[in-house]
């Protein structure tokens, strides 16, 4: 396909992206792979100790590892609110980060999954979910919605790459080696730039925006209908499912806005991310936060007012400071108001703090469903009278520490092995963006990459 | 002596294979085994000693011992007798806590020492209401909620009320175990001390018999016993008679010493499930703890240690709430 000036001018800006490598970078990737590497030996032990080596016992018989499995779906909501919503609303400030979005979204949706493989008892036997499998269990529901939805947002992230990878097989200035110019040959197919491609990828685009939305709210609701649906106090509630969505989509927007900042950090985006995207991105979650926090004075005040006796007991363990107190604390008020009051008060409003109030909610995001699971657990129907202290408390063993961090690292290595693949700013829909300033900070719809395919 | 001990392994369903296949299935043991010894193949010299179903230990020429199939083929095993409901009878009014029936369910069942099929709680609802002390064995729901969450079939109700376990199929998701709100369903953490005979065999529906790392177990009622028209393990070693068993069409249940009408029991002593608020339409039933045999501070006399200090966390807890 032809190359106009305008992308020439943006390769050349982020061709560096994809063959060379700062010391930061290297630095970073180094501590990523021996985090990563790091999970291996714990898995080897998992794996043949069987699970008697994590802290799940038979009253809390889900740990950590399905905490991280919500939050990683939750975190994908990243990428169906940015590439959806926002593609629908024809919200022109999504460009710049429209990738980093569905990476997230991708990359979450297939590391979540790991996560439920590692608290299961027999995965010789993962087939019979196959062979035997019944529609009337929520985990069928489960993995019909989560491979759909995986399949769904690798398709969006596809065909809004596609247009980059004809680009980068045809641009003769690119110095990678020949491994990777067959791989930009295979996934660029035999995109040309024609005007009737650039309909159909359009066209596919506008399709899966609207089909990813309701996907993404099927994938959370059933998901926390596997909590919905026992009759164990803190789950058995009618809002859960669109709790977990609200919660999601917030935790969603927090990482997005933290993946920017360190992108802008790492490649030197400055003029391209700009204080815009961290403001109207802050502001949405200024939103999702107060709607999160007004689901969860919603539901604790209805439990606590009703004060059933298991519900009651489940609220005590909640406030008290010796159980579950400084979490619960931490996930309902630090994580909801602070957000609020740094984005909220322009004095306070900056890339800097807006990314660290992101920061603070993906933290209290995840020990919020840490504070889902573990004290309903902790709280059957029947006394505990167990002997054994293990059994009744849960607390991570060092395998279930290692994993969920060498689960992170993974995540962070993912995401930055596919931004050496492919530049992590969509060459071909923000082109104009490079040696343009005025382009980013023009008035939404004023960006000057919208006219090509306009046409 | 544990079956564990004796010098070949030899399971408790091996033997009831073993048993049923040369007719013994009806009579008590020792001297009907030795009768067959004699009569059959030649001996090999080497003596073998067994346990026999009801606990008792015997010792066999090592020549009887062979492997049959299964007795009860899989389809049986999960499908069940459509004739039979059978049901659970405990009267709480008996229960000293004297801990037997939980010993003998994890002799049968071969289970490690922490996983109880059969629990003993002590309850107290509040400061003001009487102590007493509750067996909970699995409750076989006839509205399992165990059995409408599992992904793979592998828990199951059978027609004649039995909630089962396949533990060839379970995937070990754990579902159920969240799923049933009377904490009745333990999982098997890790690999099961289990004989190297065993090693090699399919866990049994019916006998539960050997468990498998990484599945879920629970109480059975012991529907192996009831092919061979015996009681299960815990009602028959009851010696306070607490636990009665039978057939609900048959309206007749037993605890091993009396047998009585099903429907009279529970009207005479005004029987209730427990939680039935829950919608689970539990198959046992509970008498309530009046005109009692025992008092319940009898329970916590000769306990080990380590058990007396699980029921006293209860005690603390029931003062702490009423503060």
């Amino acid at each position: 396909m032809k190359i106009d000036s305008a992308t020439l001018n943006a390769l050349e800006r982020f061709a560096p992206q994809l063959n060379t490598a700062s010391l930061l970078e290297k630095v970073l990737f180094y501590i990523m792979m021996v985090f990563v590497l790091a999970g291996f030996p714990a898995l080897y032990i998992q794996h043949f100790e069987g699970h008697y080596v994590t802290g799940m016992r038979d009253n809390v018989f889900w740990g950590v590892y399905i905490v991280n499995f919500i939050f990683y779906i939750g975190i994908s909501y990243a990428g169906a609110l940015i590439s959806g919503i926002l593609y629908l609303l024809k919200v022109e400030w999504r460009k710049p980060i429209i990738r980093i979005a569905e990476m997230i979204t991708v990359i979450s949706t297939i590391l979540g999954p790991i996560y439920i493989l590692l608290c299961m008892g027999r995965l010789d036997r993962l087939h019979h979910l196959i062979i035997y499998g019944r529609i009337q269990s929520p985990i069928t529901w489960d993995v019909i919605a989560i491979t759909t939805y995986l399949i769904g947002s690798i398709i969006f992230l596809y065909l809004a790459t596609i247009q980059d990878f004809a680009i980068l097989r045809d641009w003769k200035g690119l110095k990678v080696g020949k491994w990777r110019h067959a791989w930009y040959r295979f996934f660029a197919v035999s995109y040309q730039d024609t005007p009737r491609q650039r309909q159909l990828v359009h066209r596919g685009l506008t399709i899966m925006s609207i089909i990813i939305i309701p996907l993404a709210v099927i994938v959370h609701s059933v998901l926390s209908w596997i909590f919905g649906m026992t009759l164990r106090p803190g789950w058995h509630s009618t809002i859960f499912a669109p709790y977990f969505v609200v919660a999601a989509v917030f935790s969603g927007t927090g990482v997005l806005i933290i993946a920017m900042w360190v992108y802008r950090k790492l490649y030197k985006l400055e003029d391209i991310i700009t204080e815009k995207h961290f403001r109207y991105l802050g502001i949405i979650l200024l939103v999702l936060g107060a709607l999160y926090g007004y689901f969860t004075f919603a539901e604790y005040l209805t439990n606590w007012y009703g004060s059933e006796k298991w519900e009651l007991e489940l609220i005590y363990k909640l406030f008290d400071l010796n159980e579950f107190g400084w979490m619960f604390i931490f996930a309902a008020f630090v994580g909801v108001l602070l957000p609020i009051i740094i984005i909220g008060v322009p004095y306070f409003r900056s890339i800097n703090s807006i990314s660290f109030a992101s920061l603070i909610v993906v933290v209290a995001m995840w020990v919020k469903r840490y504070i889902i699971i573990i004290p309903t657990l902790e709280t059957p129907l029947l006394p505990m009278q167990e002997s054994r202290m293990e059994y009744v408390h849960y607390s991570m063993t060092w395998i279930e520490w290692i994993l969920t961090i060498s689960g992170l690292a993974v995540f962070c290595l993912f995401f930055y092995l596919y931004s050496k693949f492919v530049p992590i700013i969509p060459v071909s829909e923000s082109a104009d963006l490079v040696g343009n300033p005025n382009g980013a900070k023009g008035k939404d719809g004023d960006i000057p990459g919208e006219q090509n395919k306009n046409k | 002596m544990s079956p564990k001990k004796s010098k070949k392994g030899f399971s408790r369903r091996k033997f009831l294979k073993n048993g049923l296949s040369i007719g013994i299935g009806t009579a008590g043991s020792a001297g009907m085994l030795s009768s067959c010894a004699k009569s059959e193949k030649k001996e090999s010299g080497e003596r073998i000693r067994v346990m026999t179903t009801d606990g008792k230990l015997v010792e066999i020429d090592a020549a009887q011992l062979h492997e049959l199939e299964d007795v009860v083929s899989h389809e049986e095993a999960r499908t069940g007798d459509p004739n039979r409901e059978y049901v659970m009878v405990i009267d709480l009014a008996k229960c000293r806590n004297a801990r037997i029936c939980v010993d003998v369910c994890q002799r049968m069942h071969n289970l490690p020492p922490e996983d109880e099929w059969i629990k003993v709680f002590y309850m107290q609802d509040s400061e003001d209401t009487a102590p007493y002390w509750f067996p909970k064995p699995c409750f076989h729901c006839n509205s399992p909620s165990c059995v409408n969450v599992c992904p793979v079939g592998a828990t199951f109700k059978r027609l004649d009320g039995l909630v089962l376990i396949d533990n060839e199929r379970c995937i070990g998701c754990k579902f159920c175990m969240a799923a049933c709100p009377y904490s009745s369903r333990v999982f098997n953490w890790r690999e099961p001390e289990i004989k190297d005979t065993m090693k090699d065999h399919h866990g049994a529906i019916e006998t539960g018999v050997p468990q498998k790392v990484g599945t879920v177990g629970k109480c059975d009622f012991c529907p192996d016993m009831a092919r061979m028209g015996k009681l299960p393990g815990c009602i028959e070693a009851c010696p306070n008679g607490v636990l009665y068993y039978g057939d609900k069409h048959e309206d007749l249940v037993s605890n091993g010493t009396e047998t009585v009408r099903f429907s009279d029991l529970i009207y005479e002593r005004a029987g209730y499930r427990y939680m039935e608020e829950l919608g689970t339409r539990p198959s046992v039933y509970y008498l309530p703890p009046v005109n009692r045999s025992f008092d319940p501070e009898v329970g916590f006399k000769d306990l080990p240690d380590e058990i007396r200090e699980r029921y006293d966390v209860e005690r603390s807890k029931i003062k702490k709430e009423t503060r």
